[in-house]
């Protein structure tokens, strides 16, 4: 009988993942028990009805045998006998039916839960990281973590409850009751079958270095497709396709050569292991036909072996195969493992207060560096009032998130104090310091959602006439109302259906509604049309009026404006001052100016 | 899409041809063993029952080797179509316009070649070694059972139907309940990655808790479904174990009587309760194999999908001729206008001008104002949909490819670079450049010296997209690639953004040295970047709302004003 339908689950071609060393396995395999513990009550039920369920599935063999021994020849047959046998192997058969039906879903119970379990820990974690460890790893890898390594593991333990366990039982049930009825007949199949873990051991082994290789090769391959497809209108317009369909047809014959082997190699495990089994199938029939002749064994009996012996051999390659799998599932989730036990960020003081903020900032003696070799921020000192505005000025890429990742508290200075209202930020609960500042940066991100809900965001609670307000001061109001659906409308999950320019201004009325102290916002450069731009100039500078402003500037209004500029480049603070001293100063701003605005008299 | 399996037609015609043959000597065992248990241990013939053993080691090995060949040949049918497949995919992508790129998307494609190819790889290996053996199992079972006894048969006549009833009902209900899961995992899996994307907004707002509290909604969904999904498929092996019991124990009785008189012997009983084992397992098999199947014809239809695209254009097959001493002119744009396919309105409309050898153009408008789609035209990437576009004095449609992607050369926005080094990216202008021409390149593309400084020089490595190199060093070694070709129309289109501002300036200069021979499109939202320009092109909204030097524009063009001023003077408000 098989021991687990089809349809439960196809088999896939996982890439093989590096498999773990045995130590770090044993405790991977540790921790995933412990996360079993709320389940131990199902896992305890599961082990209970394996045994029942392959107790019950042994037993009908040889109810059968039995009746098969009452059928003698001619006339011999004693139908009054067998019919009891037969009621006998109908309950049997029911039972053993309702039991492997509450078996699986006992399994299915435990797999999915935890599977549950673990991703609703993962998400709470990721919203407790750090940003450092965000940043720095790519959102692939974790998304990957959560969803594919995620089903990797479930299904392994699927097939652990499912297969390991009913396997081992199985081979000990089979063993136990042949033994019980013919010693010799027994010792001939534990002769043949290490045979068979032999053969199917050597294939495994052959097949999973082809397959190494196999998904080596795929990886080259793939990571060619991208590039050209990607490339694509590159390759177009150099007319490249010729010399790109070569690059592609040579590693692509070399994908053929390595999958034929490996695909061939793994597909003749079915055929070998049949084969031994054909040859253990042979020897009962040889080795208990024998014994019949001599009439220590009843024709029942040699059926009960011949059927056993079919039987005997299919735990056997399913426990290699589930091997494999758990491997996989390990190392899969020692990644998830790893993710889990990252270090959280620095947790709050017990005794944190909730910031009101009045808008007056003190930077104070700040040191900061993403990585211990290089210093980005040193002996950096500010103070700002309440409503000045604070221009952060420089060359793509100089940096000027650093000082958001700072004020936000995203990251903790290395030295010195950033203090709100004369308190510490880090003496402070974030949330509440976060939600002093409105920020509204050039990478809009909004949820995938309606208009609705993304204006109310920071504020769940919001009335309808308040979103209609916020969107109207966001200049927000007119787009959304020729939307189909108006302030229903959903975005999708990339934003495909409103123009970045749009973003922008919806993120701004994000914050509009919320009404907080303090501002940071990060001025559009290139890929705005100028219409849309002006709108959120204009709502900028609403937005702006009375409040402490952070503002990465790109136009020379608002830097001209601004009560201080921070000029920056490769993420240090290089200098500060206002317009005029800046210039007259004659350093890394005066360049920077003459070159963006072309006004140096020499070069005019 | 059929047609690459005709190179290997031998192979997937054998492949099944010898699953069958193993097929058949499985269906020998259980006569086989009924004969040693009715012929050999009730006469007790030792050496008959020795004989026969033999015979079934003989089978075994004679099924092992017809197995493995058609393993062998199925793999390589399967594996080799893969292949084929995907070469004449990949052929056919490159074939195919920027405007069917457009819709189709890189993803999509990507998508197509790799994971689809091999689910359909993979289905066709299982189709080629099951697709005859498991229905070959089922009906020679049945016709092994009539062999016997045509009364026990009648059993196997009806339970082979309810079983198939059985596993192919299961497994019909549950497969669309298959999807809704994955539907309900890409779910969780979009917002995981909406999280991640969105931390620093997230945390902003403080609503880590909320969408914490939402993931475990989304997430506690799926697992019920899984749960429920899990109970009916796991329905499987309990009916059908059931059904075939029912069927063994019928089986049991009916022997019992036929034994009785005399019409079957207790061997027989015995096979037929073998037969009856082997057809459930082939019949879960079958279900597999039509689960498998359906996948790689979903994926195949995919892939027909993609080679059912075919390119617009058209491009002529003449050999060129060098049209440039024919016209003054190197471009003339008449009344163009330019609609892309599935977009409702025009990208481009009525635009006019033309543009001399040598001169510098430059041209400016806000997003989506239709800047790219104007220089888009030049090289040909999309047919205008109206009006026409003339290079050298001849039409652009009269240019075969080749000598049109020759003459003009094209900077996208988008800095790609390709594995490999710094010189085989430079080489894709011109495959037989000379050293000397590469250095030149580099230096007019102010690339130079970050490439001397490099220990390999020429021969740094380029990673994949070129991403051990900053955005600006793309960018410029992009510019350098371009002009390896040495065309004799470089289009720049936002090609700058990433160069600091002394940088574009040196860029602009050096290119002005070359302009005697060539011809330059600047597209650029700066206006610092384009007002040295010959002749300026102010787009709105895909029209033309004026052309001419910076200072004519500045009097006469009140878009162009507001840009400048925005940028330069006093800003916008």
């Amino acid at each position: 009988m098989p021991q687990q339908s089809g349809t439960q689950k196809s088999p896939k071609s996982n890439p093989p993942k590096v498999p773990l060393a045995k130590t770090k396995s044993r405790i991977v395999f540790k921790r995933v028990l412990s996360s079993l513990k709320p389940y131990r009550g199902y896992v305890f039920l599961s082990i209970f009805l394996a045994v029942i369920s392959v107790a019950t599935q042994l037993y009908i063999p040889i109810l059968t045998g039995q009746a098969i021994d009452l059928m003698l020849g001619i006339g011999q047959v004693e139908i009054s006998g067998i019919i009891p046998i037969l009621g006998t192997l109908a309950i049997t058969a029911a039972l053993s039916a309702i039991i492997q039906w509450l078996l699986s879903l006992s399994n299915n119970r435990i797999t999915y839960s935890l599977s549950r379990d673990l991703r609703n820990r993962m998400m709470g974690k990721l919203q407790k990281l750090p940003l450092s460890y965000l940043d720095s790893h790519s959102s692939g890898d974790l998304v990957s973590r959560m969803i594919a390594d995620m089903d990797t593991f479930s299904d392994g333990i699927l097939m652990l409850f499912t297969q390991l366990f009913t396997g081992v039982i199985t081979i000990a049930g089979i063993l136990g009751f042949m033994l019980y009825i013919n010693a010799t007949i027994t010792l001939v199949v534990v002769v043949l079958t290490p045979l068979s873990l032999l053969v199917a051991a050597y294939i495994a082994k052959r097949s999973y270095q082809y397959f190494q290789n196999q998904s080596r090769v795929r990886g080259e391959q793939t990571a060619l497709i991208n590039e050209m497809i990607e490339g694509q209108k590159v390759v177009q317009a150099f007319g490249y396709e010729a010399r790109s369909q070569e690059a592609f047809d040579t590693i692509n014959s070399k994908l053929q050569k390595i999958t034929l082997k490996s695909i061939f190699y793994s597909s003749i495990t079915n055929p070998a292991t049949r084969f031994v089994n054909n040859m253990v199938y042979a020897g009962v029939g040889l080795v208990g036909a024998l014994f019949a002749i001599a009439g220590s064994l009843s024709v029942g009996q040699l059926s009960i072996f011949l059927n056993y012996a079919n039987q005997y051999t299919k735990p056997f390659n399913e426990i290699s195969g589930v091997i494999t799998e758990l491997q996989n599932a390990l190392a899969c989730a020692a990644r998830v493992f790893e993710l889990l036990d990252e270090p959280e960020e620095v947790p709050e003081d017990e005794h944190a207060a909730r910031l009101v903020s009045d808008g007056n900032i003190t930077i104070d003696h700040v040191y900061f560096s993403y990585t211990p070799e290089q210093e980005l921020i040193r002996d950096f000192n500010l103070s700002v009032k309440p409503g000045q505005k604070i221009a952060i000025v420089g060359p793509t890429g100089c940096g000027k998130t650093t000082l958001i990742n700072l004020l936000m508290r995203f990251y903790d200075v290395t030295k010195g104090s950033i203090s709100v209202s004369g308190i510490d930020i880090r003496k402070v609960t974030r949330a509440s310091l976060r939600s002093n500042y409105g920020m509204v940066l050039q990478e809009t991100w909004l949820k995938a959602g309606t208009i609705k809900e993304n204006i109310a965001y920071g504020k769940p609670d919001a009335t309808d006439e308040e979103i209609v307000a916020a969107a109207k001061a966001a200049f927000a109001h007119n787009f959304i109302k020729r939307m189909p659906e108006g302030y229903n409308t959903v975005i999708s999950e990339d934003g495909g259906n409103i123009s970045q320019g749009q973003k922008q201004l919806l993120c701004i009325a994000r914050v509009m509604i919320c009404f907080p102290p303090m501002l940071i916002l990060d001025e559009a450069t290139s890929s705005i049309d100028t219409r849309t731009e002006m709108k959120i100039q204009s709502a900028f500078s609403y937005l702006m009026r009375g409040r402490t402003s952070f503002i990465v500037a790109h136009r020379l209004s608002t830097i001209r404006e601004a009560d201080l500029i921070l000029v920056m480049n490769q993420g240090r603070i290089m200098e500060q001052g206002n317009h005029d001293s800046l210039l007259k100063s004659g350093g890394f701003y005066s360049k920077l100016y003459y070159s963006q605005f072309d006004e140096t008299p020499s070069n005019s | 899409m059929l047609s690459h399996l005709r190179a290997y037609r031998k192979e997937s015609i054998l492949a099944p041809l010898f699953k069958m043959l193993e097929a058949s000597f499985d269906l020998l065992v259980p006569l086989i063993m009924a004969s040693i248990i009715d012929y050999g241990i009730a006469g007790g013939h030792k050496n008959y029952i020795l004989r026969q053993c033999g015979i079934l080691l003989l089978l075994a090995v004679i099924g092992l080797s017809c197995s493995i060949t058609a393993q062998y040949f199925a793999s390589k049918a399967a594996v080799g179509y893969a292949t084929n497949l995907r070469s004449a995919l990949f052929k056919h992508i490159q074939s195919l316009g920027f405007s069917e790129m457009d819709t189709l998307g890189t993803s999509t494609l990507i998508t197509r070649m790799t994971s689809d190819i091999n689910q359909v790889q993979n289905g066709l290996n299982l189709f080629l070694r099951l697709f005859l053996r498991s229905p070959f199992i089922v009906i020679g079972s049945l016709f092994m059972a009539f062999q016997i006894n045509s009364a026990a048969a009648l059993i196997f006549v009806v339970v082979i139907p309810v079983l198939c009833i059985a596993v192919f009902g299961i497994m019909l209900y549950t497969l669309p309940l298959y999807k809704r899961v994955q539907e309900r995992l890409d779910h969780i899996l979009g917002f995981t990655r909406e999280n991640l994307t969105g931390a620093r907004v997230i945390r902003a707002f403080g609503r880590e808790a909320h969408e914490t509290s939402r993931f475990e909604d989304v997430n506690r969904l799926l697992c019920r479904l899984q749960l429920k999904v899990g109970a009916i498929s796991s329905l499987m092996n309990p009916v059908t174990y059931i059904i075939i019991n029912i069927a063994i124990i019928a089986i049991l009785y009916t022997g019992a009587v036929k034994v009785n008189t005399g019409s079957l012997q207790q061997g027989d009983v015995i096979a037929l309760i073998s037969y009856m084992g082997q057809i459930l397992i082939e019949l879960v098999k079958l279900a597999n194999l039509i689960i498998q199947i359906t996948k790689g014809v979903a994926c195949a239809g995919r892939v027909q999908a993609v080679f059912q695209i075919r390119s617009a254009m058209d491009f002529p097959n003449i050999q060129s001729s060098n049209y440039r001493s024919e016209s003054e002119e190197a471009v003339r744009f008449e009344q163009v206008s330019l609609t892309y396919k599935g977009a409702g309105e025009n990208s481009l409309e009525g635009i006019n001008f033309f543009a001399n050898h040598g001169q510098v153009i430059g041209i400016i408008g806000g997003t989506g104002s239709g800047k790219s789609s104007l220089v888009n035209l030049i090289p040909r990437f999309y047919d205008a949909t109206g009006g026409m576009v003339k290079i050298f004095g001849k039409p652009i449609k009269e240019y075969s490819r080749e000598e049109l992607r020759k003459r003009v050369g094209v900077v996208m926005q988008k800095a790609q670079l390709f594995q490999g080094t710094i010189r085989s990216n430079l080489l894709w202008g011109n495959e037989n450049a000379t050293e000397e021409a590469l250095w030149k390149a580099l230096t007019s593309a102010q690339a130079a010296d970050f490439v001397r400084d490099k220990q390999q020089g020429l021969d740094h490595i380029v990673e994949q997209g070129g991403r051990n190199l900053s955005g600006g060093q793309r960018q410029r070694l992009t510019i350098a690639r371009a002009l390896v070709k040495n065309p004799d129309i470089l289009i720049l289109d936002d090609s700058t953004s990433a160069l600091d501002y002394a940088t574009d300036a040196a860029l602009r200069k050096a290119l002005a040295d070359l302009t005697g021979k060539m011809t330059i499109f600047i597209v650029s939202q700066r206006t610092s970047s384009i007002r040295h320009a010959d002749k300026i092109l102010v787009l709105e909204d895909g029209r033309l709302e004026g052309s001419g030097t910076h200072e004519e524009l500045l009097k006469t063009c009140e878009i162009y004003q507001e840009i400048y001023e925005s940028q330069y003077r006093k800003g916008g408000e």
